[in-house]
């Protein structure tokens, strides 16, 4: 497999923004990640769901830029969760505990 | 009578003034003559190409008396001082081939009319005889030649022999043929099949460059390193950058050696192979025919050569060969190269073991004509996995591999799919297998980060070990920024959510809970990251 560049695209579903997420997410993914976490904000909506239906592959420094963009949502007041995560991404979600701050969603949540 | 005769002949067409002159007998004492030196009854005597006495010889009319000549001419000095008084030129269609140097008459006389017209006679029909005897000279030493050049060819060829395997493994559910025909001038091929750990065979094929003695020499120490080396690591890359490390000092100039080296598990048909600068082996599948790739440079070349691996997988009823340069390279009368296209073309059709070298050998004499001259040495060996066997167990199997990197961040992912794909078919649980790859991919992270410093130049190595057992999975890099730091601070979700720990700071963590041990271990110049994993689920299966 190849590295697959990331992408992040957000959009506006009744009671939520969703962010879509696609490709590695890595170092490399840190500013379109903070820029559709910055289009969110201005969308000001009560909870963003992070949909990683095409992520496949999220390393360490990937953990981190969830890590950043959670703690930035918990400022703002905002709810997030996560959608679409692999069985082995969910399970590293839980063993980081980023599964105690968001809600995980097996399967491809409505 | 004394005799003297010179190859002059050979002596002017070699342009060596200064051969030694081949004795001859003398020949029957003419009555009244002295010899010159009646203790040997013969002299000898080196003529310059330049003295001016060869070319007054040569147009003699008869018998010379040394007394009179009045030549500025080292021979005439020396014949005078050897005591010869009469030189009798011996002259064959033209050509000055020789003299009769004869002393004083006993009767202090000189020779008279009828003893030089006697001598003319003489020289006359004793030059061509003494001429045919030069050509038999000749022709004997020229036999010798090449009678020195085949014997050399023997050896060559008794050597080349002696090193190849005199039996061929035998491998359930897999055929295998090989095939050596060697050039009337041996060139430097071979093949070998080493036994390795695990049931596994090592496959070398190989092409010295030249030919003859020197070549069937550097084969067979080429040979020799190979065999050393396979009983010290069992990866075809290592294998080949050893026998390189080797073989630069101690090649001849001009020769290297190309040379495939392949790993076959027979129990799983997964094929491990690296390659110096050798023909890369056909795989005959149903979906066609295809290259098993991999490239570096032949050894005795350059030292510090890298070899990349490639793996494959030789499904059921799939047909592999391997082959030099002597059949691609072989010419049809017209000077067209038999060519990769056509041996590709050869491969698709579904013969194993010694029916395909049978027909691709009927093919190579179709297309060179019946007045062929080998022109280069020929090594086919050929394997095919028998259709409709069963996977086995992948609980035997085992199997050891390895691949480098460059140090550019990004390329964990690279190790980690590489990885992936290796271990794929050792029966781990999916989930097991993720985990893996993700402690791979974050061990990788490290090495490029710390050990590389994200130079594409300084390397990370992989190697991948399977036991009955676990996988075991070594990452080792060059240390530039010394070891990589063990994480004294166990990362905190809480306080990172509160900005009291950085956002990072996650990858030795991971790596911890991902695999089964993670081990690191410290030379000073390279740091090498162990992660193991149980093949099968311990507790949580």
């Amino acid at each position: 497999m190849d590295e697959r560049q990331f992408g992040a695209e957000v959009t506006e579903i009744p009671d939520e923004v969703r962010m879509r997420l696609s490709g590695d997410l890595n170092a490399k993914a840190d500013e379109t990640l903070a820029a559709a976490y910055e289009r969110v904000t201005e969308l000001g909506p009560r909870r963003v769901s992070l949909d990683f239906g095409r992520v496949g592959y999220i390393n360490s420094t990937g953990i981190a830029l969830v890590v950043r963009l959670l703690a930035e949502a918990r400022r703002d007041g905002r709810a997030v969760r996560a959608i679409g995560l692999t069985e082995h991404y969910r399970e590293i979600f839980r063993i980081t505990r980023l599964s105690d701050f968001m809600e995980i969603v097996e399967g491809d949540a409505a | 009578m004394t005799a003297l005769t010179r190859p002059i002949r050979r002596l002017l067409g070699r342009g060596d003034p200064l051969v030694e002159a081949p004795r001859v007998p003398p020949a029957e004492p003419i009555p009244e003559s002295a010899a010159a030196d009646q203790a040997t009854g013969s002299i000898a005597l080196d003529i310059a190409e330049s003295d001016p006495l060869l070319a007054y010889l040569q147009s003699a009319p008869g018998p010379v008396d040394v007394a009179k000549l009045e030549l500025d001419s080292p021979a005439v000095t020396a014949l005078r001082e050897a005591g010869v008084a009469l030189v009798v030129p011996l002259v064959s269609q033209g050509e000055l081939i020789g003299t009769l140097n004869l002393g004083p008459r006993l009767s202090e006389q000189d020779y008279s009319t009828d003893d030089r017209r006697l001598l003319a006679t003489l020289a006359a029909q004793a030059a061509p005889a003494i001429r045919v005897a030069q050509l038999v000279r000749e022709q004997a030493h020229e036999a010798a030649e090449r009678e020195k050049v085949d014997q050399e060819m023997r050896v060559a060829t008794l050597i080349q022999q002696q090193f190849l395997p005199r039996e061929l493994p035998n491998l359930p559910h897999w055929q295998i043929a090989a095939y050596y025909g060697p050039a009337r001038a041996v060139g430097g091929d071979f093949y070998d099949f080493i036994e390795m750990p695990g049931g596994r065979i090592g496959i070398a094929v190989g092409d010295v460059t030249d030919k003859g003695v020197p070549a069937a020499l550097v084969m067979a120490r080429t040979h020799s390193i190979l065999r050393a080396e396979a009983s010290r690591t069992d990866s075809p890359g290592e294998i080949l950058a050893r026998a390189n490390e080797l073989l630069v000092p101690e090649m001849p100039a001009r020769m290297f050696v190309t040379c495939l080296f392949a790993i076959l598990d027979p129990r799983t048909g997964r094929i491990v192979l690296a390659n110096a600068g050798h023909n890369l082996p056909y795989v005959r599948t149903d979906d066609g025919v295809v290259e098993l790739r991999a490239t570096g440079m032949p050894l005795g070349l350059i030292s510090d050569s890298h070899y990349n691996e490639t793996e494959g997988v030789i499904a059921p009823g799939s047909n592999v060969l391997l082959y030099s340069d002597g059949l691609v390279e072989a010419h049809d009368p017209g000077q067209q190269m038999f060519g990769f296209p056509r041996l590709r073309e050869a491969m698709t059709i579904d013969d194993a073991g010694s029916e395909l070298l049978d027909r691709l050998l009927e093919d190579l004499r179709t297309f060179t004509g019946p007045d062929w001259e080998q022109e280069d040495d020929i090594t086919l060996v050929t394997l095919r996995r028998a259709s409709g066997v069963s996977e086995p167990a992948v609980e035997a199997a085992s199997l050891t591999t390895g691949f480098s990197i460059p140090g550019e961040q990004g390329n964990e992912r690279l190790a980690m799919d590489r990885v992936g794909a290796a271990v794929a078919d050792l029966g781990i649980a999916p989930a097991r297998l993720e985990r893996l790859k993700t402690a791979v991919s974050e061990a990788t992270m490290n090495a490029i980060e710390y050990g590389s410093q994200g130079r594409a130049d300084v390397p990370v190595d992989v190697e991948i070990e399977a036991t009955p057992d676990a996988v075991i999975v070594r990452i080792t890099d060059r240390a530039l920024s010394g070891a990589v730091p063990d994480d004294a601070e166990t990362p905190d979700i809480d306080l990172k959510l509160a900005g009291a720990q950085k956002a990072r700071g996650w990858g030795l963590f991971l790596i911890k809970n991902m695999v089964d041990s993670m081990d690191v271990t410290s030379d000073g110049s390279t740091q090498t990251v162990t992660l193991t994993m149980a093949r099968k689920e311990p507790t949580d299966g």
